[in-house]
């Protein structure tokens, strides 16, 4: 199998042509019914990372019973190398706003909530203008939603959506037990929908054009386009929006300065692609296209000759190390033990199969941690040791 | 009963369960013991720890069983190479991040997490030791509570202790990642925060880090001392919770295995609180009666209404640090302990002709409190250190181990004379409800001649584990000198666990109250509840000891305080009467504002 599939630029995103008033009049004249249809059959799925079907996620908040349901923005924007969602909130705000309401209006939720990472405080002044304007327009028409904005404190694992329900309700972030899902009992422990920005950005998308144009787009299982950072040994970092599908092949061809060693794909809880798998992967959701298929909440970091993938390993679990909310054992004690074994085993106080061991720690973190952060620390670490497994050594 | 009930299957057993049910509740029930650590029945879920991870047929994932629901068609499988290597893992991870050094240890033996390295024979150590790597001191500034952050797991079921049932919230969890950390508020010291030093937090501890502080060695030396005269009182509770410790079944009452253990432990005089129960009620009862006097009939403004009994150091702690403008609420009573300290040193003395600079006074208490409380500066009003040992139910049974007593098999014997009287009123002090009752059996019989209206003395209402009971009881054809309580109907409220005295506090905030007297205990279940009894605590284990308690009051001849003869005695050599000068000077207290931070 090889690469087919070359690289799409597209540009829904970031086109700016303000019609908000236009498409949130289009959306509030269909039937909730028909706007699931729409983004059922446009097969949008989560921007955030995890990829859920965004249709089914409203459909069943829609069916939810209960007096008072939330829409909730995660805006918490922190796995390492992404740096869309800032774009989005700065550059097409009233997009966000728009699918926003759209939500509320299919699920039968008043209220929004955009959680803005802590790190993003320099946006909200002017965000918090055009929700003004927002909210009068809506006055306006006659439709009562509000959307307020809490600031996030830095916490990474706030942007996991149960402990960023923990940290709006005023407590400790830290991701709670699933079931209950969100669209059963989120915020407040009532109906919630949490989308990535990202993700109400598209649905402004599918509103707009309808479902088939965005459905055309990318490839089976992975519909569509998303926004890639890229960033690392590139001659030009920055946001591109790209039809889903790529291979890794395509990309670098595109975003790669000519050396490029590896990319990792969807940031420190992603996984690494080495040079001699770049034909083999794509970008996408589970749905076999190629070799294999990596989803990715759009962080695209290229390595060059230049870098030790022992550093780049130990960068990330440091990250974990740190960002891990602590509170389950696999991950707060696993994240610790995996960043001090690589450091020994590199000094030479264990042995190399030491790292096997640490391989399989991963595979027990990823089936028994608590929430998704504990859960991916295996995609980085495997597929670096694995594939640089010398580099860790020597 | 009329749900309908799901199928399941657990390890292919199909097993029809309750929608709802955990995965860990629906295999116990099929005899499927599935590890836990977190997991406490007192307590909500965490499902943090991990520990009690199982397969779900078609995930690739692992689920953990204390926080899964069951759900239809769902299979189960507990014992798998993935799930018990996991288990494995997980155990080895935590043994990696904590001060292994069991033989050292205060809860060597009675370790869940030891339990659990020996269920799973983790023989060797391949994960790289953690502890040596970070820096840990160990708090021992509380003259209750010793923490130990080395030896803490993270599974947070002290912090959840400490809100859900105290609502007191002193432990908390702090920072995050590998420095995430229980802690204190600004990570003060256990003596500088709102710690009500209940001890629940011990009893809820899987593991050593928390445990009480204990006087064993003290309380040794002293009974080995032929120059001091080493006295000892027993709580109520202490009598049905020891055994426990000791090879028998919770509920099991060992009142006179509990006095011969304590004589061969050496002590002089083996005497019992209830005796200063029954007195409390004396001086408790008296002191309503005055209130409601000055209340209803001098329409004395000033007096504080409804009166709290102050006989659980953990609530008085409480009331100091959360609701210290109702400080004249609280009956000014010591605490049973108390009472009995200020008077082994005096009225003891003088009788048995001793030197009270020569006793040694030691508690054994059901309550990691009580060592706080007779640590107080105002516990010293017979001149010395009114209690100079507090032990609890587990310290006790240490040193019944350590002296090689066969607890089991020893012969019954009857408490010392002098302040060893007690009655059926004493003993149920040790459960909730139990000082209430006891009040009103007494005050009853006193202001009417009459016995309390309720079938066998046993005032139902205020027995159970029901978070607060409230009651009331008309009084008719007082006597005379009572007459102006005719038609009074007299309104009572009963709590037990912090979280409850909140409820009652609020109210009385509020307004809303119109009790007369309420009873409140820190620990759930009561005394029989407390921060010092035998671990593992539970629902279930409470309910055993409150039944042993209420089965030693019907035991009992005497069952109400004022009938009790070492008391009357007392009064009639020594105190001449309740709320008299003597009795303010040794029996009562003041209370000291706190403040939350």
């Amino acid at each position: 199998m090889g690469a087919q599939y070359q690289l799409n630029r597209a540009d829904f995103i970031f086109k700016n042509e303000n019609d908000w008033e236009e498409i949130l009049t289009k959306i509030l004249n269909q039937t909730p019914q028909d706007l699931i249809n729409e983004l059922i059959s446009s097969e949008l799925k989560g921007r955030g990372g995890a990829g859920f079907p965004t249709g089914l996620k409203w459909k069943v908040a829609a069916e939810a019973k209960a007096s008072r349901k939330f829409v909730i923005c995660n805006a918490d924007e922190g796995e390492p190398g992404t740096f869309k969602d800032r774009e989005i909130l700065e550059r097409v705000p009233y997009k966000v706003l728009t699918a926003m309401v759209a939500c509320g209006y299919v699920i039968g939720a008043k209220e929004g909530i955009i959680y803005l990472r802590g790190e993003y405080r320099f946006l909200l002044e002017e965000l918090l203008k055009v929700i003004e304007e927002f909210e009068y327009y809506l006055r306006e028409i006659g439709q009562t939603f509000t959307i307020k904005v809490f600031m996030g404190s830095g916490a990474y694992i706030c942007g996991e959506e149960t402990a960023l329900f923990e940290s709006l309700e005023g407590k400790r972030g830290e991701p709670r037990n699933k079931p209950p899902y969100p669209t059963s009992s989120g915020y407040m422990g009532l109906p919630t929908v949490i989308n990535n920005v990202e993700t109400l950005a598209h649905t402004y998308t599918i509103f707009k054009y309808g479902a088939k144009k965005f459905y055309d787009l990318g490839v089976q299982y992975s519909r569509g386009t998303k926004l890639f950072s890229v960033s690392g040994d590139t001659p030009k970092p920055g946001i591109y929006e790209l039809e889903l599908g790529m291979s890794v092949q395509d990309f670098v061809h595109e975003f790669g300065d000519g050396d490029t060693k590896a990319v990792q794909v969807g940031g420190a809880s992603g996984s690494l692609v080495p040079r001699k798998k770049f034909m083999d992967t794509a970008i996408g959701f589970s749905g076999k296209l190629t070799g294999i298929s990596l989803p990715t909440g759009g962080s695209m970091m290229l390595f060059n000759s230049s870098r030790s993938m022992y550093n780049v390993l130990d960068n990330y679990l440091e990250f974990f190390r740190e960002e891990s909310c602590g509170q389950c054992t696999p991950c707060r004690v696993g994240c610790q033990q995996l960043l001090i074994g690589i450091k020994a085993v590199k000094r030479g106080d264990k042995p190399a199969s030491y790292l096997d061991k640490l391989i399989r720690l991963t595979e027990t973190m990823q089936h028994t941690a608590k929430c998704g952060l504990g859960q991916s620390v295996a995609n980085s670490f495997s597929s670096i040791v694995e594939n640089f497994r010398e580099e860790m050594i020597y | 009963m009329s749900t309908k009930k799901i199928n399941i299957y657990i390890n292919g057993t199909p097993t029809p369960v309750e929608p709802g049910t955990m995965i860990l509740d629906a295999a116990k029930d099929n005899g499927i013991i599935i590890p836990t650590l977190c997991y406490h029945k007192d307590l909500c879920i965490a499902g943090n720890c991990r520990v009690c991870v199982v397969e779900i047929a078609g995930q690739k994932r692992l689920s953990a069983a204390c926080a899964t629901p069951c759900e239809e068609g769902m299979e189960i499988l507990t014992n798998t190479l993935k799930v018990r290597n996991s288990r494995k893992h997980i155990i080895e991870l935590l043994l990696s991040e904590h001060n292994a050094d069991c033989t050292k240890c205060y809860r060597n033996g009675s370790c869940e997490l030891q339990n659990l390295a020996s269920e799973y024979k983790i023989m060797t150590q391949d994960f790289i030791d953690l502890v040596p790597l970070k820096t840990y001191s160990m708090d021992m500034y509380s003259p209750s509570i010793i923490k130990d952050n080395s030896k803490c797991i993270r599974c947070q079921r002290c912090v959840r202790t400490c809100a859900e049932i105290q609502g007191v919230n002193a432990l908390t969890v702090a920072h995050k990642g590998d420095e995430m950390t229980i802690s204190t508020f600004l990570n003060k010291p256990m003596n500088a925060v709102v710690c009500t030093n209940c001890g629940q937090c011990i009893n809820h501890c899987p593991t050593g880090a928390l445990v009480e502080k204990n006087y064993i060695e003290e309380v040794w030396d002293a009974v080995s001392n032929p120059n001091l005269h080493a006295v000892v009182q027993t709580a109520p509770a202490v009598r049905i919770g020891l055994g426990e410790e000791l090879g028998f079944e919770p509920g099991s009452r060992n009142t006179g295995k509990m006095v011969t253990a304590l004589k061969r432990l050496g002590f002089d005089s083996v005497l019992d609180t209830d005796f200063t129960a029954d007195l409390t009620i004396m001086e408790e009862g008296t002191e309503l009666l005055t209130r409601l006097k000055k209340a209803l009939v001098d329409k004395d403004e000033n007096v504080k209404l409804p009166m709290a009994t102050s006989c659980s150091p953990g609530w008085i702690k409480y009331i100091e640090h959360m609701y210290p403008e109702f400080l004249g609420h609280l009956s000014t009573c010591k605490s049973p302990q108390q009472m009995f300290g200020a008077l082994v040193k005096t009225y003891y003395a003088k009788a048995r002709n001793l030197d009270p600079d020569k006793i040694v006074s030691v508690s054994i208490m059901p309550c990691t409190a009580k060592k706080f409380e007779a640590s107080r500066p105002e516990m010293f009003d017979s001149g010395y250190r009114d209690v100079d040992y507090v032990l609890t139910t587990r310290e006790l049974a240490i040193m019944i181990k350590q002296a090689g007593i066969n607890f089991k098999a020893l012969e019954e014997s009857k408490f010392d004379r002098l302040m060893g009287e007690s009655t059926g009123a004493g003993v149920i002090f040790g459960a909730t409800g139990g000082v209430m009752e006891a009040a009103l059996r007494s005050a009853y019989e006193l202001v009417t001649g009459r016995e309390v209206p309720f079938k066998n003395l046993d005032i139902k209402p205020v027995r159970g584990m029901e978070g607060v009971k409230e009651t009331s009881i008309k009084i008719e054809n007082p006597k005379q000198e009572w007459a102006f309580l005719d038609g009074v109907e007299l309104k009572c409220a009963v709590a037990h666990g912090l979280v409850n005295a909140k409820t009652i506090m609020d109210s009385i905030k509020k307004g809303t109250a119109d009790y007369h007297f309420v009873e409140i205990m820190a620990c759930p279940g009561g005394c029989l509840g407390g921060g010092g009894q035998p671990i593992p605590t539970s629902p279930e284990i409470r309910k055993k000891r409150t039944e042993a308690i209420y089965a030693e009051d019907a035991h009992m001849t005497v069952r109400k305080s004022h009938e009790n003869h070492e008391v009357q005695k007392l009064y009639h050599d020594f105190l001449i009467t309740p709320l008299g000068e003597l009795s303010h000077k040794l029996l009562h207290t003041k209370y000291t504002p706190r403040n939350r931070y």
